[in-house]
């Protein structure tokens, strides 16, 4: 196998997580994206980790799954805050950032 | 090394430990404490201050024994992919210079602050972003390789933003801190950036140590393209962190914080980490920029620019922190000019002179805003020395500093810059790394502005009648824990020149002379690039002295003679008012007063000329008696005016404060589709995140790859 | 295709293996495309989880057991009924009526080919003769090792976040 075969995988993967961040609407979708970059992230990680026979990929990816899960309660509970005050979760609605 | 270095200069990072504790200490027991952690910063600081002198006696000893030889003691802190990322700290001349100017400085402003803000809510955590500001500073300096550097860098930075919005109940203080942080930010991207290039370039790609990156490229094993490229970026980042000219406009804005972490930041911590990384990395500068041997360069023209910039906006401002606060401006011009002109000792130098007399200044103008409760000099200051007489004593020393009269410390540094110019070819003085001539005007220019717009800030505070609210009583001098630290600092003001008396200085032996430049200067060793030193010239420091003689003379014409009979025509109707201004006609009395004040207005700012048409007969007496010196002093008052109010409203305002301010105005203009940039909707921020990072790893990969 | 041509020059072909990626990564890629696009919330959950199936076999391929297991675990057992749950609390738009504007799909589409022609260079640059030889998996035995050893500040840092986590979600999303 081809190292690259993966490493390219993980790319389209972690473009269409990109594009799915950057045109969902929905609060819960965006965060479903962000969990495609995750993983594509993951793949990369244990790929090399095969690649260069060392346990630390595994190792990392690992952690980042951690992180992930983290990030999900995290996501989640904003979301659900945002639902709470403002009875949507369009982010296309919350532009508190306004210049 | 064969010499075992002194246990001071080997145990430095000691000092930026102590107060780091402190921070720690304070946030976690400073309430129950008696004096709510007061006490712990203060010693804290007290101990670290000891243990810099400590070190700069041994410095002494140390450079005295072996000659300039950087103490480095460093240990892994982690290593990945075989880069070892070491961390330690990096003592020689300079940094333990450093220390000393950060320890008394942050120590002088913790005793001050114990009075100045006694009463405030957030007493203790106030005292613990001190504490850390004074750690993340000393950290800074100790750095012995660039990527501790940008932590110190950062860590100054966060603390700067806590302190300047530490009343963050009131939206103008929280958005001046966000101001300095995020125009910090763009700097901080030049910085990252040319940390990198100076990683692979100069560290070979596996080091960042300062020394043997400065080492690499003294003995020139680096490409020139990529040390332009380094100190173009790093440029970026001290532009913003030194107030330079374009990025500036945080640093007046961050007067919104309390007056003594103003003082901490334009005196010794924050602002002059610029200045330091320069000095730091200055072989990095001298050869991108191509100092040696040229008559312009990117860094002494902006420094030069600044600084004449910096003191026109001086002239306009009522707030008396924000005439010091461009005032401060300018200075840094000064310096990065010094280091762009190759006067690499002259900058350091006026980095140390100015700690203390522009810490004092702003301790100073503290105490008077603590006495009258603002910072308007127009509104409610004026005759001030009459409340104030020990406080308007330290002033007028920091003052006669700044503005570079004889002999106090501000004029020894000031003429070394000048003199570091080379542009300077009269009556045998001269040498230098190059003929900056145009630097030279720039610099005696910037004198003369310096000596005018202090006179005009000590007149409007100090003199003339006191124009603030008297209706909770006279204000009255500081407590001692505010006039102690003022004292010191005036005095240092005074005596801190004479530590680096120019060579050949005929007064005193040569045993005398440059033991600043001495010590502190690592000429000699193997990390700094071969630069010439200008030959000092006595003609020149009677110039510069007779041109801020004649800056300050015709303020003090302007203000104290002219200004000062119409206050005394006005007084005259100010008098006849009922004293204390009682309840029955205290509203005409303060219509008169707001009158007289804008007839004042209308006298500084509209020009002589058209005041006196409203007082004929002084007008009268003057044109018969000095109708040629009238009208000289005329214009140039009008002149400065003008084009300090222009330059303040045009570029100042509207252009750069509007540039960096205002992304989403430019965008308005530009239609639609850009607008949208600035339309809060996180997701658009995120596109143009990751579409910019698509096209920053592009270019990598254009450059590096393809 | 030079990628296909390096395939077919390969002197060790794993002939089974590579069909079996070619079979997942196309699945996965076409659930990854239904996850983004997809106008029912829970059918974007649902091709989620193919998503995250497909990861597990390929970590399989690469040899790395645990982390496979762990990926089904983790993420098709607890993550994705976190997002269901999320669903529901929310009483997000269940139908098809999620309507994103045309110019921001397109920007977006931009973007990703953007960074994905940007990536795809820079990978068949630098890695063209990457191979992969797995002979043996690789053992839980070696990973824990590691992680307990090598790792384990980085481990004891990952277990507060999750702690930190726990409790922040709990602090935002709690009613008061």
């Amino acid at each position: 196998m081809l190292l690259n075969q993966f490493l390219l995988l993980s790319a389209v993967l972690f473009c269409i997580g990109v594009y799915g961040v950057l045109a969902r609407k929905n609060g819960v979708l965006v965060l479903m994206s962000i969990e495609l970059i995750l993983n594509a992230v993951n793949i990369n990680l244990v790929a090399f980790g095969a690649l260069t026979d060392n346990v630390a990929g595994a190792v990392f990816a690992l952690f980042t799954i951690a992180v992930a899960a983290a990030e999900v309660g995290i996501g989640l509970a904003i979301v659900l805050l945002i639902y709470r005050n403002r009875r949507s979760i369009d982010l296309s609605e919350i532009d508190l950032m306004k210049g | 090394m064969t010499h075992n270095a002194n246990w001071f200069l080997e145990y430095a990072w000691l000092v930026p430990l102590l107060p780091a504790l402190s921070f720690v200490g304070i946030l976690f027991f400073g309430k129950r404490m008696r004096y709510k952690g007061a006490e712990l910063g203060i010693a804290a600081v007290s101990l670290s201050f000891l243990l810099a002198v400590c070190a700069g006696f041994a410095w002494i000893q140390h450079h005295d024994d072996v000659g300039y030889q950087a103490v480095q003691s460093s240990t892994q802190w982690l290593q990945s992919g075989g880069v070892e990322f070491g961390a330690g700290v990096l003592v020689d001349g300079l940094s333990v210079m450093m220390l000393l100017v950060v320890t008394i400085v942050s120590l002088l402003v913790h005793i001050y602050s114990t009075d100045y803000v006694g009463d405030d809510k957030r007493y203790t955590h106030f005292f613990a972003f001190l504490s850390l500001f004074t750690a993340a500073m000393l950290f800074f300096v100790l750095s012995d390789n660039i990527l501790q550097m940008i932590v110190g860098w950062e860590l100054v930075g966060v603390c700067s933003f806590v302190l300047i919005g530490h009343w963050w109940e009131e939206k103008p203080n929280s958005d001046a801190a966000l101001k300095a942080f995020l125009t910090n930010r763009v700097g901080d991207v030049g910085l990252i950036i040319g940390t990198i290039t100076l990683f692979f370039a100069a560290g070979g790609g596996n080091t960042f140590d300062t020394i043997k990156i400065n080492e690499a490229i003294v003995q020139g094993e680096v490409g020139h393209t990529a040390l332009v490229v380094a100190s173009v970026c790093l440029m970026a980042a001290v532009m913003s962190k030194s107030g330079q000219f374009i990025l500036h406009t945080w640093l007046p804005d961050a007067m919104a914080g309390p007056t003594p972490v103003s003082a901490l930041i334009h005196a010794a911590t924050m602002v002059v980490a610029g200045v330091f990384m320069i000095a730091r990395l200055y072989p990095v500068f001298f050869e991108g920029m191509q100092i040696g041997g040229s008559s312009i360069n990117l860094m002494a023209t902006i420094g030069a620019v600044t600084l004449v910039f910096g003191g026109l906006l001086a002239f306009v401002q009522d707030d008396i922190k924000k005439v010091l606060a461009y005032s401060t401006v300018s200075q840094l011009g000064y310096m990065v000019m010094a280091l762009g002109v190759g006067a690499w000792t002259a900058a350091v130098f006026h980095l140390f002179t100015h700690a203390f007399f522009k810490a004092n200044l702003f301790l100073g103008s503290g105490s008077v805003a603590h006495a009258v409760h603002s910072f308007d000099m127009k509104k409610d200051m004026g005759g001030m020395r009459k409340f104030m007489p020990k406080t308007y004593v330290t002033f007028i020393i920091g003052s006669l500093a700044l503005a570079g009269l004889f002999p106090l410390a501000g004029f020894w540094s000031k003429d070394e810059i000048l003199v570091g110019t080379g542009g300077w070819g009269l009556f045998g003085g001269t040498g230098g790394n190059g003929a900056y001539t145009f630097h030279l005007l720039m610099g005696l220019f910037g004198a003369a502005l310096t000596a005018a717009y202090m006179t005009r800030c000590v007149y409007l505070t100090f003199h003339g009648e006191f124009r603030g609210d008297r209706s909770h009583g006279d204000p009255h001098e500081s407590g001692p824990r505010i006039l102690v630290p003022l004292y010191i600092l005036s005095g240092l003001a005074i005596v801190a020149g004479f530590v680096n008396l120019p060579a050949g200085f005929q007064l005193v032996g040569d045993s005398w002379t440059e033991r600043f430049g001495h010590y502190v200067e690592p000429y000699k060793s193997s990390y700094f690039p071969a630069i010439d030193h200008a030959t000092p010239s006595w003609s020149l420091a009677v110039v510069a002295s007779v041109v801020a003689l004649v800056g300050a003379g015709v303020a003090i014409y302007y203000y104290f003679v002219k200004v000062d009979r119409l206050a005394d025509q006005t007084q005259q109707s100010l008098t006849e008012l009922p004293d204390g201004l009682s309840k029955s006609n205290g509203l005409a009395g303060a219509g008169h007063k707001v009158l007289v004040n804008k007839y004042y207005l209308d006298h500084l700012y509209e020009g002589v000329i058209v005041a006196f048409t409203k007082v004929p007969l002084a007008r009268a007496a003057y044109w018969v008696n000095q109708k040629v010196i009238d009208r000289t002093v005329d214009a140039a008052g009008e002149t400065a005016v003008l084009v300090g109010r222009q330059v303040y409203d045009v570029v100042d305002q509207s252009v750069i404060d509007g540039f960096v301010d205002g992304s989403g105005r430019v965008s308005d203009a530009t239609g639609e589709e850009l607008r949208q940039i600035n339309s809060g909707k996180v997701q658009n921020y995120a596109a143009i995140l990751f579409a910019m990072a698509a096209v920053l790893a592009g270019t990598f990969l254009i450059i590096f790859a393809l | 295709m030079s990628l296909l041509a390096a395939l077919s020059a390969d002197a060790d072909l794993y002939v089974a293996q590579n069909v079996f990626f070619a079979v997942i990564a196309v699945s996965m890629i076409y659930s990854a495309v239904r996850v983004v696009t997809t106008g029912n919330v829970v059918h974007a959950a649902l091709w989620l989880v193919v998503v995250l199936a497909g990861v597990a076999a390929q970590f399989i391929l690469l040899g790395s057991e645990f982390v496979a297991v762990t990926q089904v675990l983790v993420y098709i057992g607890a993550v994705v009924v976190l997002f269901l749950f999320g669903v529901m609390l929310t009483r997000a738009s269940l139908g098809d009526d999620e309507s994103v504007g045309d110019e921001k799909r397109g920007m977006a589409a931009v973007v990703g080919v953007l960074l994905f022609a940007v990536m795809a260079i820079a990978l068949i640059d630098s890695f063209e003769d990457g191979r992969l030889v797995i002979e043996t998996p690789q053992s839980v035995n070696a990973v824990s090792d590691a992680i307990f050893s090598q790792y384990i500040v980085a481990f004891e840092a990952v277990s507060v976040l999750l702690l930190a986590a726990l409790i922040g979600a709990i602090v935002v999303a709690r009613k008061d």
